[in-house]
C-alpha cells in the first residue's frame, strides 16, 4: 500500500533583480551574478505568465538573442537547451555562460551589438499552500487532474524537480511507493516533456494517461 | 459561494476562485488599508473600486482611503507624474514643501487607520510622503508605483525616492520601469473588470442608442482612441494619422476621454485638440465625464480599430478593455502596450503616425484578419490581464511580505 498524496497549489510572483543587459558581454556577466530563482524564471516562469507561444524559443534568453541582438545561431542553441538536463540551476548558469562565449569568440562584432531593447533579469518568489485535499489511490488522481489548478500542475510537475533527489515529479514519486503496479504509468509520465507545452496541455496530457492507466 | 465570486467564476472558472479562496484564508484577520488621491477617473481609481469589493468577497477586512490636496498640491503631483514619465519639470521648492506639509495634514487624518493596518498599499506619488510621518510602524507598507518611471526625470525622481526606499517592498507595472530600490520590487500587470460597466456586454440596441446620440454612420469605420486628454497619450498624433487614411477610406474618428480630478492640464489639452480637428465633421471630440463608463464600452464596441498611440504609457488599460471586446489594438511601442499588443497576434505596435495610418488601412482592408486579431486578442485577456489574476498577485505579495520568506514560502 503507498503513500497518501496531499496536493498541494502553488502562485508565483515575479520580481526585479534590478539586473539588466544590452549587449551579449552583459547578458553574460550579469548570468554570473543573478540569483539561481532568475534562472530558473527565465526558463520555466513563462509557464505561468502572459506570452504568446514561441514555437521556436522556448526561453527568455534566447527570444532576445534572436528578436534584440538579431543573432539566429545563438538564439538556435539557446533554445535547445532543456532545464530537464541539468541537475542544477549552478550548471544551467555555467552552460549559458559558456555557450555565449563560444559564440562570441566566433565573431568579432557581435559581442558589441547594441540590442533593440534591454533584457531585464527578474526572479520569481513562489508561495506553497495546502489545498487540504488528500488522496489514497492514483485512480483518485485520475479523477481530479482535469479539475487541478495549473498552479498545482505547476507545482506537482515541474517545481518538484528541483526538490526531489531525483529530478522527478511528485506523482511519479507518489506512484514509485505502491512498487509496480504502476510501472506503465510511471513509464508513461517519464515521456513528457513539459518543457515544450503549456500547463493546460500538460494538465490535459496527465489527465488522459492516468484515466488510460491509473 | 456569494452571488460576485460565482458572476466571476462564470467568466474564468472554478479553478481560479477556488485558489483564491485558499490564498484569501492565510491573510484572515489581516487589517489591510489602501490609499490614493482620487476614488474616481483615472486608472487606479478604477483597479482599486472593483478590486476593494472582490477582496471583501473573499472575507479579507479591506479599507479604501483617499488624502485630500488643494490645487497646488495636485499640481506639484502632477508634474512628479509627468517628471517620472521623463519630461524635464522643475518643480518648485515651494511647492515640494507644501506636497510634503499636505501629507503630513493628511496623515493627522489617517492615523488612526495607518496605525491600526497590518498591510498599507499606497498608490502613486501623491500620498508617497505619508511614511515619513510614521517612523515606527507596525504593518507593512508597499509602494505601488502605476507609472512608466523607466527614464524619470532626475531631480524629481532623487525628492520621491527618499520617500520610497522606506517601504517594506514596491509594485511596478513592468520591470521596464523600475528603479534601483532598497526593497522587493514586485511585478505586477494591472487588470480590468470583465463585469463592470466599462467591459461588460451590452445589447444591440445600446450600440444603436450609441450611433445616434454622437452622430455616427453606422455604415462607415470606426477608429477610437479613449484616453484622458494628456500630450503623452499622442491624441494629436491620432488626428494626424486619420487624415493621412481619410484620403484612401471614408473612416471616422472618435477622441474620447474623461477627466480626473487630479489632472489640471486636461482642459489644455483638450482645446488643442478642439483646434487641431478644426471643422471636420468626422472627428468627434467627447469629453465624457470620468464615471460615464457605459458610454466608453459602447463606443469601444461599436469601433472596429482602437488606437492606443502613447508616447509614454504605464500599462494602458485601454488596450485591455478594447481587446477584452475583440477589437484589434494598433499601440504605441511603448510601456506596458507592448505587453499587450503583439503584432499580427493582437494587432499592431507603431512609432509615428504615418505608422499607425499605414496599420489602420492595412487591418481596415483585412476584415477576416481584423476579426481574427480581435478574437485572440479577447483570450489573451481572459488568461492574463483580468482581476482575479491580479488579485491572486496581490494575495501572493501580500503573503510573502507578512511572512517575510524568500524564494520560497511553504504555508503548510
Amino acid at each position: 500500500m503507498g503513500e497518501s498524496f496531499a496536493i498541494r497549489d502553488c502562485a508565483l510572483i515575479a520580481i526585479a533583480t534590478g539586473q539588466s543587459a544590452h549587449t551579449l558581454i552583459e547578458l553574460r556577466d550579469r548570468l554570473e551574478i543573478v540569483p539561481e530563482s532568475s534562472i530558473y524564471y527565465h526558463f520555466w516562469g513563462g509557464l505561468l505568465r502572459p506570452r504568446f507561444d514561441d514555437p521556436e524559443y522556448q526561453n527568455d534568453f534566447a527570444v532576445w538573442v534572436r528578436h534584440n541582438i538579431h543573432d539566429k545561431t545563438l538564439a538556435e542553441r539557446m533554445a535547445l537547451v532543456n532545464p530537464t538536463d541539468f541537475s542544477d540551476m549552478e550548471m544551467l548558469r555555467r552552460e549559458l555562460v559558456d555557450m555565449i562565449e563560444e559564440r562570441m569568440d566566433e565573431s568579432d562584432s557581435l559581442p558589441w551589438i547594441k540590442a533593440l531593447n534591454t533584457f531585464y533579469f527578474v526572479r520569481s518568489q513562489i508561495v506553497i499552500f495546502d489545498t487540504k485535499k488528500t488522496l489514497n489511490l492514483p485512480e483518485e488522481l485520475g479523477a481530479h487532474l482535469p479539475h487541478m489548478s495549473l498552479g498545482s500542475i505547476f507545482y506537482h510537475f515541474i517545481d518538484s524537480r528541483r526538490r526531489t533527489p531525483l529530478g522527478s515529479d511528485d506523482f511519479t514519486h507518489w506512484l514509485s511507493s505502491f512498487g509496480n503496479e504502476y510501472i506503465v504509468l510511471i513509464e508513461q509520465l517519464s515521456s513528457i516533456d513539459p518543457y515544450f507545452i503549456n500547463l493546460i496541455e500538460l494538465r490535459d496530457e496527465l489527465a488522459k494517461m492516468f484515466k488510460r492507466n491509473a | 459561494m456569494t452571488t460576485l465570486l460565482k458572476q466571476y467564476e462564470n467568466v474564468v472558472g472554478s479553478d481560479v476562485i477556488d485558489q483564491l479562496k485558499q490564498l484569501a484564508k492565510l491573510l484572515m484577520g489581516k487589517n489591510i488599508l489602501h490609499i490614493n488621491s482620487t476614488k474616481a477617473g483615472g486608472g487606479v481609481a478604477e483597479i482599486l473600486n472593483r478590486l476593494i469589493p472582490l477582496k471583501r468577497e473573499l472575507g479579507l477586512d479591506v479599507h479604501w482611503e483617499t488624502i485630500s490636496g488643494d490645487a497646488d498640491f495636485f499640481q506639484c503631483t502632477k508634474d512628479m507624474h509627468n517628471a517620472l514619465q521623463g519630461k524635464r519639470v522643475d518643480i518648485r521648492e515651494s511647492l515640494l514643501r507644501h506636497y510634503e506639509i499636505i501629507n503630513r495634514q493628511n496623515f493627522g487624518m489617517l492615523k488612526n487607520r495607518l496605525e491600526e493596518a497590518d498591510i498599507v498599499f499606497i498608490h502613486d506619488p501623491q500620498p508617497a510622503a505619508l511614511i515619513e510621518s510614521i517612523p515606527e510602524r507596525k504593518g507593512k507598507w508597499i509602494w505601488r508605483c502605476h507609472i512608466d518611471a523607466s527614464r524619470p526625470y532626475r531631480p524629481v525622481w532623487k525628492f520621491l525616492r527618499n520617500f520610497v526606499q522606506a517601504y517594506d517592498a514596491s509594485i511596478w507595472s513592468l520591470s521596464e520601469f523600475t528603479q534601483r530600490l532598497p526593497h522587493p520590487m514586485y511585478l505586477m500587470a494591472p487588470s480590468i473588470d470583465p463585469l463592470s460597466d466599462k467591459n461588460c456586454e451590452l445589447s444591440r440596441e445600446e450600440l444603436d442608442r450609441t450611433y445616434e446620440r454622437f452622430g455616427l454612420d453606422s455604415g462607415r469605420p470606426i477608429i477610437t482612441q479613449i484616453s484622458r486628454f494628456d500630450r503623452f497619450k499622442d491624441p494629436m498624433g491620432v488626428i494626424h494619422a486619420y487624415n493621412l487614411v481619410k484620403e484612401f477610406v471614408p473612416i471616422q474618428l472618435i477622441l474620447a476621454g474623461g477627466g480626473a480630478t487630479d489632472d489640471p492640464e486636461g482642459e489644455e489639452v483638450y482645446n488643442e485638440v478642439q483646434s487641431s480637428a478644426a471643422d471636420d465633421p468626422d472627428i468627434h471630440i467627447l469629453m465624457l465625464p470620468s464615471d460615464d463608463n457605459l458610454t466608453i464600452n459602447a463606443i469601444q464596441r461599436i469601433s472596429d480599430i482602437i488606437l492606443q498611440k502613447s508616447l509614454k504609457e504605464g500599462f494602458g488599460l485601454t488596450v485591455t478593455e478594447a481587446m477584452w471586446k475583440a477589437k484589434p489594438v494598433i499601440g504605441g511601442d511603448t510601456g506596458g502596450i507592448r505587453l499587450q499588443v503583439i503584432n499580427y497576434h493582437t494587432g499592431f505596435l507603431v512609432n509615428t503616425p504615418e505608422g499607425a495610418a499605414l496599420r489602420i488601412r492595412y487591418i481596415l482592408k483585412r476584415r477576416k484578419q481584423l476579426k481574427e486579431m480581435g478574437e485572440k486578442g479577447r483570450e489573451f485577456v481572459r488568461e492574463n490581464f483580468l482581476i482575479t489574476r491580479n488579485l491572486r498577485e496581490y494575495l501572493t505579495l501580500m503573503i510573502a511580505t507578512v511572512y517575510e520568506a524568500n524564494d520560497r514560502i511553504e504555508l503548510l
